[in-house]
């Protein structure tokens, strides 16, 4: 060691302060993520974007269905679900919410916040739990009001060709309290993906590649094979609970909806481990 | 009370941190010195948990970083100026750090204060310049009031009189019993601001020392003699063993010698004398040497080791 001691080091008088901290817990990792999210105007755009999309096409394709319905052939009429066209944007809506669930890990990344997180709770799984759970909530209650707006802008225009349906019909009330589950879902898949690949880009482009891309590939697989995957895939296992009438040989709806809530666990689990790991 | 034993991070086959300890002890500003790429921000990442040494452990208040009930309140960090979401304001970026510890949010407005962003409180980061950006990382890691400070070139950035702030902040702040680590590049900034020195190059340690030990230990402490009898003085001191350097005037500088056996040199040799005195290097001056040092012997991997030697037994 060096020759020369420092000032005195034994007889200084270590700093007490007089700030109380109460120490770090998940509820309080829950408060200090909702104050991130909450506080971000992209939260609030993304969402307001999401729900704009799925009202907007709700319109669109309902007043489109209403003024072509005199000319319509009668099997595309026998055909005709209500539902799928109050619900059209969900697809639309998907993408936004993909987005918003990557950003909102991804978003730390990119502006070096990460390492804040991380150094003020250090067991650094609570950050990652306490988003999944704000993120599932927020994009439930937020699409939850987008759905049924979309029903009821969609049942508005619908009903002047007496073509609306009714909540009372089989499969309704499921698919307007599935939709949104499966956007929560969706919103969960990104934050897992986000978190592993730690990149915006990379992380959206993943997401909507499982999500709109894999399945017509997997129907390309021969015979059995290729239709066992494709109904097992993530996004046809959990579109099954936005479908009035699912697809007979796929999952149940709500089977479905678990199967792909599963994927998200695995990716979050997976997301978790890496994070206790990786540098930040 | 920050301890490092044996950190070591390797990157592909670059040593980045090469079995490096070093203990920080309270009440007094501890500077981390060394070139850029020594390896100083990797080292304070891994003291606080950011990144996973490849060897080696580092405890504060005597435990891993990782097990602090209340990390904030334990140890404040500011490692980089550009790490807030810049879509948050200040203000929200404080609270959301303190409601992760439990920390009053009157805590919050409390250290905008401190640090002189009250006003720009309710402004996103991301207008920030980096000056007022370094401000915001202390207020961050001020927010728990903690008893160890851990501050990654904090005056980047700042003008003059934001520089003069930080100086000050850190002084009072070690006064008060607290541990502070502070690193930097400017050798003159740290002259003025730290009491103890840990000097690194390359990721090994070249030095653990007080800031006077420091220059002291440096070999590059000459004498500076003038005198109108230069040319026959030169010969004698040369002779009684210096290594003598002629400006072709009256001004000799000479290394290897001590002042009074140059000054007795001059008085046998009936030379007369205008000037003599000791050169002290500056800090800057030592710290060149030091690693320069440390690049040189760099090809061989034992003699890093001699040359921080070699400085200890200097001093």
């Amino acid at each position: 060691m060096s020759t020369v001691t420092p000032t005195a080091p034994d007889t200084v008088r270590p700093y007490l302060s007089p700030v109380r901290a109460k120490g770090v817990s998940f509820p309080r990792a829950l408060q200090s993520e909702w104050t991130k999210l909450r506080t971000l105007r992209s939260t609030w755009t993304t969402l307001a974007t999401a729900v704009l999309l799925m009202v907007g096409v709700a319109v669109l394709v309902s007043s489109v269905v209403v003024s072509q319905w005199d000319t319509t052939d009668p099997l595309s009429r026998a055909l005709f679900e209500p539902l799928s066209v109050a619900l059209a944007g969900t697809t639309f809506a998907a993408i936004a919410i993909a987005a918003f669930g990557v950003l909102t890990i991804t978003g730390e990344y990119a502006t070096g916040a990460i390492r804040g997180s991380l150094l003020a709770v250090p067991r650094r799984t609570p950050v990652l739990l306490a988003k999944a759970v704000l993120l599932a909530v927020v994009t439930y209650v937020s699409m939850l009001i987008a759905t049924l707006a979309s029903f009821a802008a969609s049942t508005a225009i619908l009903s002047g060709k007496g073509l609306d349906a009714s909540l009372g019909d089989p499969g309704v009330l499921r698919v307007l309290l599935g939709t949104p589950a499966y956007l929560a879902v969706v919103a969960l898949l990104g934050l897992g993906i986000g978190a592993i690949l730690r990149s915006t880009p990379a992380g959206i482009t993943s997401l909507i590649g499982v999500l709109l891309v894999l399945p017509p590939l997997a129907g390309l697989l021969p015979g059995k094979i290729g239709e066992t995957a494709s109904h097992w895939l993530p996004s046809a296992a959990g579109q099954q609970v936005t479908l009035v009438t699912p697809d007979p040989g796929g999952l149940a709806p709500w089977l479905g909806l678990g199967v792909m809530a599963a994927y998200a666990v695995v990716l979050l689990a997976a997301a978790a481990v890496m994070l206790r790991r990786r540098d930040a | 009370m920050i301890e490092a034993h044996g950190l070591t991070k390797v990157y592909g086959d670059k040593r980045a941190v090469d079995d490096l300890s070093f203990t920080v002890r309270p009440g007094t500003v501890t500077g981390f010195l060394g070139p850029n790429g020594a390896g100083k921000s990797t080292t304070m990442r891994m003291i606080v948990g950011l990144d996973r040494p490849d060897a080696g452990t580092a405890r504060i208040g005597g435990r891993p970083y990782r097990d602090t009930p209340a990390p904030l309140q334990e140890v404040g960090c500011h490692l980089d100026a550009r790490a807030a979401h810049p879509g948050r304001t200040a203000y929200n970026t404080l609270l959301a750090l303190a409601q992760s510890n439990g920390i009053p949010a009157s805590r919050v407005d409390e250290v905008l204060g401190i640090v002189g962003l009250s006003e720009v409180a309710r402004r996103r980061s991301g207008g920030f310049s980096l000056g007022m950006g370094q401000r915001l990382g202390i207020a961050a890691a001020l927010l728990g009031d903690p008893g160890v400070l851990i501050l990654d070139e904090p005056v980047n950035g700042l003008d003059p009189e934001g520089i003069l702030w930080v100086r000050n902040l850190l002084k009072h702040l070690a006064s008060e019993g607290r541990t502070v680590l502070v690193s930097s590049h400017l050798m003159s900034e740290m002259a003025l601001t730290a009491e103890h020195l840990v000097v690194i190059g390359r990721g090994r340690l070249l030095a653990d020392t007080t800031v006077e030990a420091f220059i002291e230990s440096s070999s590059q402490r000459s004498i500076r003699i003038v005198s109108p009898h230069a040319v026959h003085l030169r010969d004698r001191l040369v002779a009684a063993g210096g290594v003598v350097s002629h400006d072709g005037g009256h001004g000799l500088e000479v290394t290897g010698l001590d002042q009074v056996v140059v000054g007795d040199v001059a008085a046998a040799a009936g030379a007369t004398v205008h000037e003599l005195r000791t050169q002290q290097p500056s800090l800057e001056e030592a710290f060149m040497e030091l690693t320069r040092d440390s690049v040189e012997y760099s090809a061989t991997s034992t003699t890093t080791t001699d040359v921080t030697t070699h400085h200890r037994s200097a001093a």
